[in-house]
């Protein structure tokens, strides 16, 4: 791709910036790049043309800059859907529910921020509830177990032990089905 | 040919009705596997559609209609959202966008709109606990037939952080005219702020404040289950109504005179006026309503007026029911007939 601007050399710095929703795009080389990042009295859109150049200065000083690094979440990208951390803080929006994973470090500051508040108290869909209710019935036949072995109750244990197995291969049947 | 979409759900009159105008509870909800909406592509939203489509075709039988956005012409998708049935996202890009709305016009379900679904339910009056049984009960059919994107740590997942959790949004539409002529609602609405609750100004834009009216709902949805966020905003709505009456009596004690030549005025204009714009209309509905509210009014009104004529004078409403092309100038016009009509009904 050529740079916009001179339309000579190759374009090496993409620009994206998102305003409202609409999303632009710039390409430039570097030496047009650097060139704008110093012409931008003459421009009326200085926001853009000043992260431009504080961009490149750490790109050409090549000092570790806050706005590069933090911690490494600027790189975050999400795979499944291509959001990266940097555009979800400019959007304000995710882009699909792998990027809840992708970005989970940042998460319980974010929504403490917000919401004053880091977990879920409300309901369940029905899947996530029989989910919940087959593992609290495991875990309460896992007792059951553990007592009839301190009982000696052999045979009675292995019985429960069997039927922990049919409760969690039915699981494992219905999990492949979906 | 024009489809029907003209509600009358708020024409009755429900409880609290001298404040509450109406109560409204959404849910955001996405869909496992696909991306949400600010993400995925024209195709891969148009196979979302479809796959809702047949997989939520128990609702057409339950009295929805089914509509791809796109055939509704841009009246059509307007008069919705003056209904509140859709969002105003939801009337443009509307190559992605479908909705299913029941017959009776108060609930809808939004289709790739910032999520993949947006259910809502509209009621008249202050009705939360019935609308939160109604729209509980149809998100745990729509669960049934499809799978929800969800997290054990956060809850339902939606594109905004702001949604995630609950994804339920509850709020009323009021009417505070002794608050704003009290001069008192600046306080009260910062009070409202503390508690987690966001008020705005509705009606036209720019002119928010003058028919008085005002929406506030929950801010917050992640930590809190449904029932909590809907008490604690029912209970601070309580405040709000206990206040604004309060503030009547003591304007009708202090200053009935100047209220009621006011009250009077404003009939006098609706019931001559040639031409009346939007934003204009409603704040002399407005003061109509607060005038026959508090009694101020002996002349024997309509006492549904102003929930009769709220989305009736609205401009795509008129261009909807009268003529498609109409002009800004024969819309005034138009509007004053209408109210004039009404007003000469009894």
């Amino acid at each position: 791709m050529l740079c916009e601007r001179c339309e000579e050399n190759e374009a090496s710095v993409h620009l994206t910036r998102i305003i409202n929703g609409q999303k632009e795009e710039i390409h430039l080389c570097e030496e047009c790049a650097r060139k704008s990042s110093q012409l931008n009295s003459d421009d009326t859109d200085l926001s853009f043309q000043s992260l431009l150049s504080g961009i490149l200065n750490h790109k050409f000083s090549n000092k570790e800059s806050s706005f590069l690094s933090n911690n490494g979440s600027q790189k975050l990208v999400c795979p499944n859907c291509g959001m990266s951390y940097y555009e979800f803080t400019e959007k304000g929006l995710f882009g699909c529910e792998e990027c809840f994973d992708i970005f989970e470090q940042k998460l319980d500051d974010l929504f403490k921020r917000i919401h004053g508040n880091i977990r879920h108290n409300g309901k369940y869909p029905l899947s996530f509830q029989q989910k919940l209710e087959v593992e609290s019935e495991i875990s309460e036949l896992k007792e059951e177990m553990e007592t009839a072995v301190e009982k000696e109750n052999f045979e009675k244990a292995a019985e429960i032990r069997d039927k922990i197995h049919a409760i969690k291969s039915d699981m494992e049947e219905d999990n492949n089905e979906a | 040919m024009k489809h029907n979409l003209i509600s009358n759900w708020q024409t009755e009159a429900g409880k609290e009705k001298d404040v509450i105008l109406s109560s409204r509870i959404r849910l955001a909800r996405n869909l496992k596997k696909y991306k949400f909406p600010n993400k995925s592509t024209e195709s891969e939203k148009n196979e979302l559609i479809g796959n809702l489509k047949s997989k939520l075709n128990f609702l057409i039988n339950d009295g929805f209609d089914f509509y791809l956005m796109k055939d509704l012409d841009e009246i059509e998708r307007l008069v919705l959202h003056e209904e509140h049935l859709i969002s105003s996202a939801h009337t443009k890009s509307s190559a992605t966008k479908a909705l299913f709305l029941n017959n009776e016009k108060h609930i809808s379900i939004m289709i790739n709109e910032e999520d993949h679904l947006r259910i809502q339910i509209l009621s008249a009056g202050l009705e939360f606990n019935e609308i939160w049984n109604q729209i509980n009960q149809l998100d745990n059919q729509l669960d049934q037939k499809i799978e929800y994107s969800f997290s054990d740590k956060w809850g339902y997942l939606t594109s905004c952080p702001t949604n995630v959790g609950t994804a339920l949004r509850a709020s009323v539409m009021c009417h505070l005219p002794a608050l704003v002529l009290s001069g008192r609602i600046d306080n009260i609405l910062g009070a409202v702020g503390k508690f987690g609750l966001t008020v705005r100004g509705i009606a036209g834009e720019g002119s928010s404040t003058e028919a008085e009216l005002f929406q506030i709902s929950n801010q917050i949805t992640l930590g809190f289950s449904e029932n909590e966020i809907i008490d604690k905003l029912e209970s601070v709505i309580q405040q709000i109504i206990t206040e604004e009456r309060k503030s009547r009596e003591y304007l009708l004690r202090n200053s009935y005179q100047k209220l009621k030549d006011n009250v009077l005025r404003s009939l006098g204009i609706l019931k001559y006026a040639y031409q009346l714009e939007e934003a204009e209309a409603l704040k002399y509905l407005s003061r109509i309503k607060f005038g026959q509210d508090t009694n101020l009014i002996e002349e024997k009104l309509d006492q549904d007026l102003f929930r009769k004529l709220l989305f009736k004078i609205k401009d795509a409403h008129l261009q909807y029911n009268f003529d498609d092309q109409l002009e800004q100038r024969k819309l005034n016009i138009k509007r004053a007939e209408i109210i004039k009509s009404i007003l000469n009904e009894e």
